[in-house]
């Protein structure tokens, strides 16, 4: 039954990948024979599909296996994506411990005190409103002042955007057990801690591991704008940045890269799901 | 505040008022002069219409809320020393199992908040398996087990560390009439074995009557004790339900209970 379960996954991945292939042709091919106008009308189409808009999917695939210069040695793109994913992923990993144990604290200090989740709350909030982009060179001139390597300001990007989900979510979460398992704990006399430990962060796994997905990706996606800001040498994000720069030559690269980004993405929130399959699901707890 | 003379009592509730919200728009007066001795040994039930504060009552003795004024001890100490000294154990409505530990590790709980060793709690807890007659689910999760098994899990945990005293809330209220009466023979047979002082709210008429020695009768909003029924039926067994003798305890209670219902 879990082989099945796998094989449906794989197979439900594979459609939505045609799926998405089939709609970007579908698309390109529409557009070439009506010259970039809605069939049968004279209004523009939303994005123009000559090869340097929308490459075809085939040569994205294609462009994946070409060789790319990587210092003194030639290797294939994809190849070459997946050394600087490399780089970017421990980046993140950083970033999304970073921001779970900041979240988890802020989290707990809130679920002590009242008055703490009265005063933090809102400016956990505010604190996601401000622009990424703007953040990012002030974190890494401060960094470079406390002689940081760039790369730890990236994680620190990283976990600027991981850190605010864990927060909310885990609060909710130790605030979630009801009120038969408190006044349980509270007959054994079980001090506070005791509490927490037994009894609240168990019940808020359920909470945390939905939040702990997007955390991931937004650790992947914080790194990347970190990179891509900072202007590092190596990286995912340095590697957009460059053939973005070199858009008109060859615009497969671009797209190629992108989807490294995205398969990085996946590949966290992945590792999230099968943790929380280990931890939660064989225990026949419902998740939310 | 040892007495010795209060020793052979499990609990004495002396004088209790118990007002919620004091001083401000929502106070209501939950109970009202409240006095009551349960003596040790004893089964003893508390019934009333919702809102009697019969619930209050059993977490006023357990020390899960104070009173507003008056006094009550357990087994001679007061409430909070009784609980600080885990004097008893409790069952809720809902089982209150951790969805998150096996059967076993539900009853290890209490053991090991108390520190107890390893091997101390398995023995124990594969004992108390026993007792509530679920040997073979000691590593099932809660959800994998019917109501009345989850019920019986929280039993055996409240029963682990030998406590005096079982203060129960409503614990069948929420399983079907079959699995109830079932749940009320075992709980019988497990009360016998283990000589524990139990405190027991209800609703049900037939349930207080089957289960109990005596039958603490509460009126509604304040609550006050209305009356006290002594049920003296013997050794229960299923046939005790079509006792004459039991209907009339039965009838009994359902009269007092209707007196307090009209009148409230």
């Amino acid at each position: 039954m879990r082989v099945g379960r796998i094989l449906s996954v794989v197979v439900a991945t594979a459609i939505a990948l045609l799926l998405v292939v089939g709609i970007w042709e579908g698309y390109k091919w529409v557009g070439q024979q009506t010259g970039d106008y809605w069939p049968g009308t004279s209004i523009d189409l939303p994005a123009s599909t000559d090869d340097l808009t929308m490459p075809h999917a085939a040569d994205i695939a294609e462009e994946l296996f070409e060789e790319v210069r990587d210092g003194r040695a030639r290797l294939p793109l994809f190849l070459f994506l997946l050394k600087k994913g490399w780089f970017t992923l421990q980046e993140a990993a950083i970033g999304f411990t970073l921001g779970l144990t900041v979240g988890l604290g802020l989290a707990i200090l809130m679920l002590r005190w009242r008055v703490a989740e009265r005063g933090l709350l809102p400016w956990i909030n505010v604190s996601q409103t401000v622009p990424l982009i703007a953040l990012a060179p002030i974190v890494v001139t401060w960094g470079r002042q406390q002689d940081l390597p760039d790369m730890l300001s990236i994680s620190l990007i990283a976990a600027y955007l991981t850190f605010f989900p864990v927060a909310v979510s885990a609060l909710r979460g130790l605030q979630s057990p009801d009120s038969d398992h408190v006044e349980l704990m509270r007959s054994y006399a079980a001090p506070w801690w005791t509490v927490l430990v037994k009894l609240r962060l168990p019940a808020a796994r359920v909470y945390l591991f939905p939040a702990l997905k997007i955390a991931a990706t937004l650790s992947v996606v914080g790194a990347i704008v970190g990179e891509i800001s900072i202007g590092t040498k190596t990286g995912l994000g340095r590697a957009i940045l460059e053939y973005a720069q070199r858009y008109a030559v060859s615009p497969e690269r671009l797209y190629a890269s992108v989807i490294g980004a995205a398969v990085l993405g996946l590949l966290v929130f992945g590792l999230i799901s099968l943790a929380e399959w280990i931890v939660v699901r064989r225990t026949g707890e419902v998740t939310s | 505040m040892s007495n010795p003379v209060l020793a052979e009592k499990a609990v004495v509730v002396d004088g209790v008022d118990k007002v919620f919200n004091v001083g401000s728009d929502s106070e209501v007066a939950a109970l009202s002069d409240i006095n009551l001795t349960v003596e040790a040994g004893e089964f003893i039930s508390l019934i009333g219409p919702s809102g009697c504060g019969k619930s209050t009552l059993l977490r006023l003795i357990g020390d899960l809320l104070a009173p507003t004024t008056g006094a009550l001890t357990v087994f001679g100490k007061s409430a909070h020393e009784a609980r600080l000294d885990q004097d008893y154990g409790m069952v809720f409505q809902h089982s209150g199992l951790f969805d998150w530990r096996r059967v076993l590790a539900n009853i290890e709980l209490p053991l090991e908040l108390r520190g107890w060793s390893k091997a101390d709690r398995s023995a124990r807890s594969a004992e108390m398996l026993e007792l509530v007659r679920l040997e073979d689910f000691g590593g099932h999760y809660p959800r994998q087990l019917s109501g009345g098994m989850q019920q019986r899990v929280s039993i055996a945990r409240a029963l682990s560390f030998q406590p005096k005293l079982l203060l129960m809330d409503e614990p069948f209220g929420a399983l079907d009439e079959m699995t109830r009466e079932h749940m009320q023979l075992e709980l019988l047979r497990i009360w016998r074995e283990t000589h524990t002082t139990v405190v027991f709210v209800t609703h049900s008429v037939p349930e207080s009557a089957f289960l109990s020695n005596r039958v603490v009768v509460l009126s509604p909003r304040p609550g006050r004790i209305h009356s006290v029924v002594d049920v003296d039926l013997g050794e229960r067994s299923d046939d005790t339900r079509q006792d004459p003798a039991f209907f009339a305890k039965a009838t009994e209670i359902r009269e007092a209970l209707r007196a307090v219902e009209g009148g409230g």
